[in-house]
């Protein structure tokens, strides 16, 4: 009794870690943005919709096997981003914050017209990444660890989460270009004059944000589903993640990702108790959108957002 | 000695202000030069104007060749610009801000010219982690200098370095610079409004007065100059 209750606990935990890298990922994509432009991107999701259709139809009208897919589909995705940042963020980014803002909800819903246009709103099935890799290596799709049942769908997400979380954080800390990107977003007059083309890392960062998307959008895809709201509900969930690890911190947007995934099924979890019977399925978002609000008037900066420390 | 930098009858504005009207100036290769002023006299200006950061008209020639474009195409050029109220990057750390004064750079002996900047500035070694926004107003002027010097400049412009500084942190700044000047060849063109330290350090200067040169000479000439001596010196 006991071991079976310890056993759907912990199924729970990596379940909310893999659902939580998700959150992650796209939190992440939030943070840069915000870092660099000041705004938080709306259309941040159905950018990362538009990336999975992009896959789906590679995979399903093109007959691409996945891999290649994922991988054309992100370097579509970065180039995507960039193109944004140069052609409809840019020309308003001198203006007043509310017109960036405007854009990125016209944005939002310029892609989701798109989407619907092109492919429809009936709901497409894609593959999971882990199938193909799953096969050839001949590894099943639940392990049995001392009496727990892992889906090692959910670690291979949690896998791929990490995996683009530390190849980013490399890039920024130890690179020449990320080094400049921290440059830009922090004082982009001092950037320019040791010879940045701060506008350029901009459009970068636009880049990699949409490149995050993607991924997150390729991980959803295969257990909720194709369709052009994909991304909806993700997005919701990433703006709680990034507020709750502080808007302007990477490292809080993943801590805050993973501990909100982990948090929302605990709540599952616990529904079967007496005390929290009440919470169902349908009040995951408006959790995520308390969080939201709880984090903003108690504590706005997040878990890791620092204030200034400054002496002069 | 060949000359450097050449300003001719340059302006420049902001929105409908105009800030410069017509400064020509020269700078000779391994010369500190001075440049002084009232508030609003243009000084700031005629650096923004060197390094691209305000729209410009007139010709500005480095070794002569025009400079043109904007402050990224004049740091490729070798102008190193330590604006006013210490150039630094608050939330990287000291060797970052290091690492991004030789942005412009394609070699990589980086490292080695870390180290070698590192000698004019010992404490900088031991303290490469932290973040410079917990440095002291003195030392983020230093490191700015520092940074400055990692791209190997031409030219180096220094606006106010001794804004907001104790006495004698200003006057440690400006050995520095004068044993830059004389150990490297660094040229150096400093706006200061501290005339006393700015003529000391240098081997001529200009004086501007609303967005004109008003006057120029030797630094010595200038310290004798009884109406310099009156509205700069204040003796």
């Amino acid at each position: 009794m006991l071991a079976a209750a310890f056993a759907d606990f912990m199924q729970q935990i990596v379940a909310g870690l893999a659902s939580g890298g998700i959150y992650a990922l796209l939190a992440l994509a939030l943070v840069i943005i915000h870092r660099s432009t000041g705004v938080i991107n709306f259309a941040q999701g159905e950018m990362a919709t538009l990336s999975t259709y992009i896959a789906w139809t590679l995979i399903a009208n093109h007959g691409w096997p996945y891999w290649p897919a994922f991988v054309a589909t992100l370097g579509l995705s970065f180039l995507g981003g960039v193109a944004t940042h140069r052609i409809v963020i840019r020309p308003v980014e001198r203006g007043n914050v509310l017109r960036i803002v405007i854009v990125t909800i016209g944005l939002l819903i310029a892609i989701n017209g798109f989407v619907v246009w092109q492919w429809s709103g009936e709901p497409q099935q894609l593959d999971s990444p882990f199938t193909s890799i799953f096969e050839a290596l001949d590894i099943p799709d639940i392990v049995d660890v001392g009496g727990v049942a892992i889906s090692m769908k959910d670690v291979g997400t949690i896998a791929v989460a990490i995996g683009m979380v530390v190849l980013l954080w490399g890039l920024f800390q130890f690179t020449k270009v990320g080094l400049a990107l921290r440059a830009s977003a922090v004082n982009p007059e001092e950037a320019r004059l040791v010879g940045v083309r701060v506008t350029w890392m901009l459009a970068l960062g636009w880049g990699l944000a949409a490149t995050l998307g993607a991924v997150a959008g390729m991980l959803t895809a295969p257990t909720v589903g194709l369709d052009p709201n994909l991304m909806q509900a993700l997005l919701i969930y990433a703006f709680a993640a990034a507020v709750l690890g502080g808007i302007d911190s990477p490292l809080g947007a993943v801590v805050g990702g993973l501990l909100l995934g982990v948090m929302l099924n605990m709540l599952s979890y616990l529904s079967q108790y007496r005390l929290f019977d009440w919470f169902t399925e349908e009040l995951r978002l408006p959790t995520a959108l308390v969080i939201i609000l709880v984090v903003l008037l108690v504590r706005p900066a997040g878990l890791f957002g620092h204030p200034e420390v400054k002496r002069v | 000695m060949r000359t450097l930098i050449e300003l001719d009858r340059v302006e420049a504005r902001y929105g409908p202000v105009q800030a410069l009207h017509g400064v020509s100036l020269t700078v000779r290769e391994g010369e500190v030069v001075a440049v002084l002023g009232a508030n609003g006299a243009g000084k700031t200006t005629t650096l923004r104007a060197i390094s691209g950061t305000v729209a410009r008209s007139g010709t500005i020639e480095l070794e002569g060749k025009a400079l043109r474009g904007g402050p990224d195409a004049a740091a490729k050029a070798g102008v190193a610009h330590v604006p006013e109220g210490r150039g630094t990057f608050v939330d990287l750390t000291v060797n970052e801000n290091l690492r991004l004064g030789a942005y412009t750079r394609r070699d990589r002996k980086v490292k080695e010219d870390i180290e070698r900047v590192s000698e004019y500035f010992p404490w900088m070694v031991e303290r490469g982690g932290q973040r410079a926004g917990t440095l002291s107003g003195g030392e983020q002027q230093m490191l700015a200098l520092a940074r400055a010097l990692m791209s190997r400049p031409r030219l180096l412009l220094l606006d106010e370095p001794s804004l907001g500084l104790a006495p004698l942190i200003v006057k440690e700044f400006f050995r520095t610079v004068r044993e830059l000047n004389e150990k490297e060849g660094l040229t150096v063109l400093v706006v200061e409004q501290d005339a006393r330290i700015a003529l000391a350090s240098s081997s001529r200067a200009y004086v501007l007065e609303v967005g004109q040169v008003a006057l120029t000479g030797t630094s010595d000439e200038l310290r004798g100059n009884e109406s310099i001596r009156r509205s700069y010196l204040g003796y």
